[in-house]
């Protein structure tokens, strides 16, 4: 059983280690350094792929990575020197890492986050690597390439680095404050918040005039954390913003799906003073203003009305505020207006459980309406609370929501 | 043959209220726990969402939520001269089944006993002389008291958020509360619930004839709530779908809504569904639990090592499974000797219905919560001199409709209306706007008599081929003068809201096991603090088994006028307390007094 | 090929399961609250169609008792119209029908009526036999007609005799089906209208019961109002109509 005393001194070491981040290392055989690894492999959920769901050994690899090509198969990054990465050497590693050169010149896959895990010093990923060192070798082959042709031939990876791969550890803005610039480093670095919320073109590039502003996959849509005033973090203050990372919900809102995990695993355990910066610099993402949306018809909005009323009230309450910490809100909610609904439409056709955290630990349940609603009646309660309260978002079709209906019944998460 | 699996610090038999506190208690003293649970996991979400909770015929007629008599029942008789017969489908009450157990189908009445009942015998016998109390009747002391167990219960209110207004902090009466209450530590965490019409005329009416009516202690909360463990809860909407029914918006206090979304975070805790406890394992000696024995929903038998054995199963199935499994002495109802089995009881309700104008008065009864209501206390324990009425005990009464559910509402109609036809018809459509009814509207006290106990049956067996538990019960003259003594109180209450007609249903014998009687079974393995007549000492401790702790009402050596639930948490904190602060200290012998 | 390897796995999960004494065949819950996406556990909607327990002569038995029991008026259906007949039909096809759940170990003996019913015949069974009886009664009594043939007034008289006993089912009081068919027929009126009866909310409308909401925050505390809203049913919402 973890003491939460020891893990909070850890933290507060780790708080300040962090300020420090870029800095001359501490000598190899420093405890303090593997510490300092661990910290940055929580930042950067390395355990949310590279651990099995359900496994008891932790980064021994195997969780299938869904990529708009395929899927990929995480592989195994403890010491084991077969089957994992105890023989590589530490160039080895960093190239990997931060480059995306797999071991014998094979290219990783984006999937593995290299372009953001880029802006980490050497130290950094040294330090990494020095935790991962600690844990249990686990004998486990995993064969990482599932993609059909032509996706799987790796070669093609160097032409998509020459067009969307900047290599590069992070650089401070001047002008720009410290905290601004050590939550741009975790932001755009070991967080890597870009590879869900960044939009991408075909070939899985960056759409970069897009920064963060939002990106449809897995079956939800990781929405826009700009500061975009009606889908993006506009309305939420820097303090909401730690408090979500810190404990998956806020008086108004509820991390579920991917970003669940997100908050289990990696966020809920980052430093306080951490969370901060990333709110600082989210906060000083400009938005892109979006033209306002056709308003939905009259005949849409009445039967979402009674759908609400009949369905929703009684835990969103009539006038969508939801209860504070339990229930999310849902007037003013950027995640209800993002501009793709299929967070919304993944919720209401298969209910979702949010996150439970130490400060949160109710972690409430939204109940499948799967059974109950047609498609229009989903596009019709959709359409009302993306635009009821001030609210205002693009309405909903039928035939989205038959889409969304569709891919959800495939999915097997 | 069963699987031998390996030890674990305590086992838990059941997953509900007090199972769920036993585990959050002893988990967090660091100790690894798991619970067995004949049930299913229940949630929220999936189970009871606000979509298709409200569906009376499903869980309120056709029982979804309850456990299946074919799972286990029990037989039943009014005296030794009859053969018992089993109960085939559930009447007089209801019992829990899976995670959550009773407190997932309960009302949440929150009531705290008042500090006479726990040495009611000495007390009445003190005021009245013993020649009061009938031969027959077995009513004993707790070994407890009233200030004992006052910090247990501000705990277990304050986890579920409690909804009430005090009526006496720290020996100062306050308005608004119940006047009669024991004193305590702090308010209730959460105000009381606002109150539907009926429920407010009660209380006017009250008020009229001289009585100080105040909210019944809730667990549907008036307002959203963080409790101690971090767990939040939602108001309640008043939807009218509580008690038989689970809570589709966190709004009802349940294990699930206050420690089991904590309990399951815990490495050290892990709860084993759709697995049934078949027996308690003693060593050699018998004087030392060493685990139970389950089987788990694939038939597979297996054993389960422990330390600690916590038995926090429903009332019925303690008893029943210290009998199966040869723990203490089963009771002799002939001789009066024997421990297992004896001082059980029920609950003495009864109530009377109002029929009004519905030309002057519209009560909306759909519009309601499971523990809502205005009551008063003037009649309860021995808040009143007992001394021209010949009985002892009350009960609390109060206007505490739970529900407009049209197929259980439509019951009540005035004397003499046909059963069924034009005129039935037209009574029913006149009738049900207008009528106040609540199923206990009179919440009374029942003791404990030397021919009202549990033992096993010769004849009936369940599933695994156990004998069924055999319940000897009937309805004594104190309690059936009781009960017509309230009901008239009562009726007059009703009387004073402006009733046209007011039907009185005060309880009647002989015992009938197919009519419902509130759930609060009680006593069968009593707590004291003599071994020649209880099971458990005063932290609920097998004096024959010491490193086994019998929780819930089972403890109880005879019922009060309140609903149970708040005592039986309370008494499992109080035995948590001792569990941690004294048994671990020395285990496997006795607690000192 | 095949069978080669089903057998390998057959023979490597026993023995993991030999080596690994753990309880696998429970559903274990820890570390966290258990999620299953999409998962619920609605009714089953009862659909309109022929009789699936009762036979045609039986179903209309039943509906013509239904609509004596609860006869219809200008406003709202009888029995017959609000679907009692098809709600009892389904019923018996289903878990109530066969005293699915409920203790039937043997032996069965009568007792005292406080002990509850003793009966190893289920409701299926007996509205079977008693229906078959309350017809051969009816066409002793009335001409061979059957009891859906005869006149309301004679009809009122059959229940009648039901009632009060006089009319015997298999050699007992006929007032134990009686109690049956009267419990299930206003169960049928008064249910929710997803298990085939109280067509179109007809009860609800009648007594002015709002069905199934969940949510009267907003009416607590106007009291002596008339609630103004219709009843809703669970899947049966007339104001979604798009």
């Amino acid at each position: 059983m973890r003491s939460p005393t020891a893990l909070r001194l850890v933290l507060a070491v780790l708080a300040l280690a962090g300020c420090r981040a870029t800095e001359a290392a501490e000598g190899p055989q420093d405890f303090g350094r593997t510490d300092r690894g661990r910290y940055l492999t929580i930042v950067g959920d390395c355990a949310a792929c590279h651990t099995q769901q359900g496994s008891s050994q932790q980064f021994a690899g195997g969780r299938p990575i869904e990529t708009p090509f395929g899927t990929l198969l995480a592989p195994n990054i403890t010491p084991d020197r077969e089957t994992g990465i105890g023989a590589w050497t530490d160039d080895e590693f960093v190239g990997a890492l931060t480059r995306g050169t797999g071991r014998g010149g094979a290219h990783l896959y984006p999937a593995m986050p290299y372009p953001s895990m880029t802006k980490l010093s050497r130290d950094d990923a040294l330090t990494i690597r020095a935790y991962l060192n600690s844990v249990p070798p686990a004998h486990h082959p995993v064969v990482a390439n599932q993609l059909p042709f032509p996706f799987s031939i790796r070669l093609g990876m160097a032409a998509w680095d020459a067009l969307y791969f900047t290599p590069g550890a992070f650089q401070p803005v001047a002008g720009k404050s410290e905290e601004w610039n050590r939550g741009a480093y975790l932001v755009e670095g070991p967080m890597h918040c870009g590879a869900c919320h960044t939009p991408k073109n075909f070939l899985g590039g960056d759409k970069s005039a897009s920064h963060l502003q939002g990106y449809a996959l897995q079956g939800w849509f990781a929405p826009n954390i700009t500061n975009d005033a009606r889908s993006g973090l506009g309305h939420w203050t820097t303090g909401e913003i730690v408090a979500y990372l810190k404990s998956g919900h806020t008086a108004g809102a509820a991390a579920s799906g991917p970003m669940a995990e997100e908050v289990a695993l990696s966020s809920s355990k980052m430093a306080d003073a951490d969370l901060q910066a990333v709110a600082v610099y989210l906060k000083d993402q400009p938005g892109q203003d979006q033209p306002a949306p056709a308003a939905p018809s009259d005949t849409v909005m009445t039967a979402g009305a009674a759908i609400y009323a009949d369905e929703c009230s009684a835990c969103h309450a009539s006038t969508g505020t939801g209860v504070p910490g339990l229930f999310p809100a849902l007037a003013g909610a950027s995640g209800v207006q993002s501009s793709d609904p299929a967070s919304l439409l993944h919720v209401v056709l298969r209910g979702t459980r949010s996150v439970a955290t130490e400060t949160a630990p109710t972690a409430p349940a939204m109940p499948s309406f799967a059974w109950l609603l047609s498609d229009d009646q989903v596009a019709a309660v959709a359409t009302y609370v993306r635009n009821a309260w001030g609210n205002a978002a693009p309405a909903v079709t039928g035939s989205d929501v038959g889409h969304a209906r569709r891919d959800l019944a495939e999915r097997t998460d | 043959m069963s699987r031998k699996l390996p030890a674990k610090d305590v086992v838990i038999i059941g997953l509900g209220w007090t199972g769920s506190i036993l585990a959050q208690e002893l988990t967090d003293a660091g100790l690894d726990v798991v619970a067995i649970e004949r049930g299913p996991w229940r949630d929220t979400a999936s189970d009871f969402p606000p979509s298709y909770s409200p569906d009376e015929l499903r869980y309120r007629l056709r029982h979804e939520l309850f456990l299946r008599p074919a799972q286990a029942s029990l037989t039943f008789r009014n005296n030794l001269d009859q053969t018992a017969l089993p109960v085939r489908s559930w009447g007089a009450f209801m019992l829990g089944n899976g995670a959550g157990g009773a407190g997932v189908h309960w009302n949440a009445e929150t009531w705290r006993f008042a500090p006479t009942d726990f040495a009611f015998k000495s007390h009445v016998t003190q005021r009245y002389g013993a020649k009061v109390l009938p031969e027959d009747m077995t009513i004993q002391d707790w070994g407890i008291g009233y200030d004992e167990l006052e910090p247990h219960y501000d705990r277990f209110e304050y986890l579920c958020g409690t909804s009430g207004t005090a009526g006496n902090l720290k020996g100062a009466l306050q308005n608004g509360g119940n006047p009669f209450e024991g004193p305590r530590s702090r308010p209730y965490p959460t105000p009381a619930q606002k109150q539907p019409f009926s429920h407010t005329l009660f209380a006017e009416a009250a008020r009229n004839l001289g009585y100080k009516p105040f909210p019944q202690p809730s667990g549907n909360l008036s307002q959203a709530y963080t409790n101690p463990l971090g767990v939040q809860m939602g108001p309640c909407t008043y939807c009218g779908f509580c008690e038989w029914f689970g809570c589709g918006n966190y709004s009802k206090a349940t294990p699930q809504t206050t420690i089991l979304p904590v309990l399951v975070r815990k490495p050290n805790f892990e709860a084993r569904m759709e697995c049934e406890v078949t027996r308690i394992n003693l060593d050699r000696g018998g004087k030392r639990a060493t685990g139970v024995t389950y089987v788990d929903s694939s038939g597979e038998e297996w054993e389960q090592p422990a330390e600690l054995v916590l038995l926090c199963a429903f009332q019925l199935f303690n008893v029943q499974l210290l009998l199966l499994s040869g723990i203490g002495t089963p009771y002799d109802p002939k001789s009066g000797r024997g421990q297992i089995g004896r001082n059980f009881s029920h609950q003495t309700v009864s109530t009377a219905t109002g029929f009004f104008d519905k030309a002057k008065f519209n009560f909306n009864p759909f519009v309601s919560s499971g523990s809502i209501g205005m009551c008063i206390d003037e009649f309860n324990g021995d808040n009143f001199d007992h001394g021209p009425h010949g009985f002892v005990g009350g009960g609390y009464m109060g206007q505490v409709q739970t529900n407009g559910r049209p197929i259980e509402m439509t019951q009540q109609l005035p004397p003499g209306t046909p059963a069924w036809g034009a005129r039935w018809k037209q009574a029913v459509k006149d009738n049900y706007l207008s009528t106040v009814y609540a199923g206990t509207g009179v919440h009374g006290a029942c003791a404990s008599y030397r021919t009202n106990y549990l033992d096993l049956d010769p004849t009936w067996k369940d599933r695994f081929g156990r004998p069924l538990l055999r319940m000897t019960m009937d309805l004594h003259d104190n309690e059936l003068r009781m009960s017509a003594f309230l009901t008239d109180k009562y009726a007059e209450i009703i009387q004073a809201m402006g009733a046209n007609q007011v039907a009185k249903q005060p309880r009647k014998g002989p015992y009938d096991i197919t009519k419902y009687q509130t759930s609060h079974l009680c006593g069968g393995a009593i707590m004291g603090t003599d071994p020649g007549n209880s099971a458990l000492n005063r932290y609920l401790q097998s004096w024959d088994v010491p490193n086994l702790f019998v929780q819930g009402a089972s403890a109880f050596p005879q019922n009060a006028g309140y609903n149970p639930t708040g005592t039986v948490a309370a008494l499992a904190y109080w035995s948590a307390k001792a569990i941690r602060e004294k048994y671990l200290k020395n285990p496997g012998r006795p607690i000192d007094a | 090929m095949r069978i080669i390897s089903r057998r390998h796995l057959l023979a490597t999960s026993a023995v993991a399961l030999f080596i690994l004494p753990k309880s696998s065949f429970a559903s274990i819950i820890r570390g966290a609250l258990p999620w299953t996406p999409g998962k619920s556990d609605p009714p089953t909607r009862v659909m309109p169609g022929p009789w699936v327990y009762f036979t045609p002569a039986e179903g209309a038995a039943v509906e013509a008792l239904a609509d004596r029991l609860i006869p219809p008026d200008p406003e709202t259906p009888g029995g017959k119209d609000a679907g009692c007949a098809i709600f009892i039909d389904r019923q018996l096809a289903g878990p109530y029908g066969r005293f699915d759940g409920l203790y039937m170990g043997a032996p069965f003996q009568p007792g005292t009526k406080q002990q509850g019913p003793q009966s190893p015949v289920t409701p299926a069974q007996q509205y079977r036999l008693a229906l078959a009886a309350l017809d051969r009664h009816c066409r002793a009594s009335y001409g061979d007609l059957p009891f859906a043939r005869l006149a309301g007034d004679k009809q009122d008289e059959v229940i009648g005799n039901l009632e009060n006993g006089s009319i015997k089912i298999e050699g007992r009081s006929g007032s134990d089906f009686f109690d049956q068919l009267l419990k299930d027929t206003r169960q049928g009126f008064f249910a929710d209208p997803i298990y085939g009866g109280n067509k179109d909310m007809a009860s609800w409308k009648m007594i002015g019961f709002p069905g199934a909401r969940y949510d009267y925050r907003d009416w607590v505390d106007r009291h002596n109002e008339r609630y103004p809203h219709p009843p809703i049913g669970i899947g049966l919402h007339p104001d979604w109509s798009l």
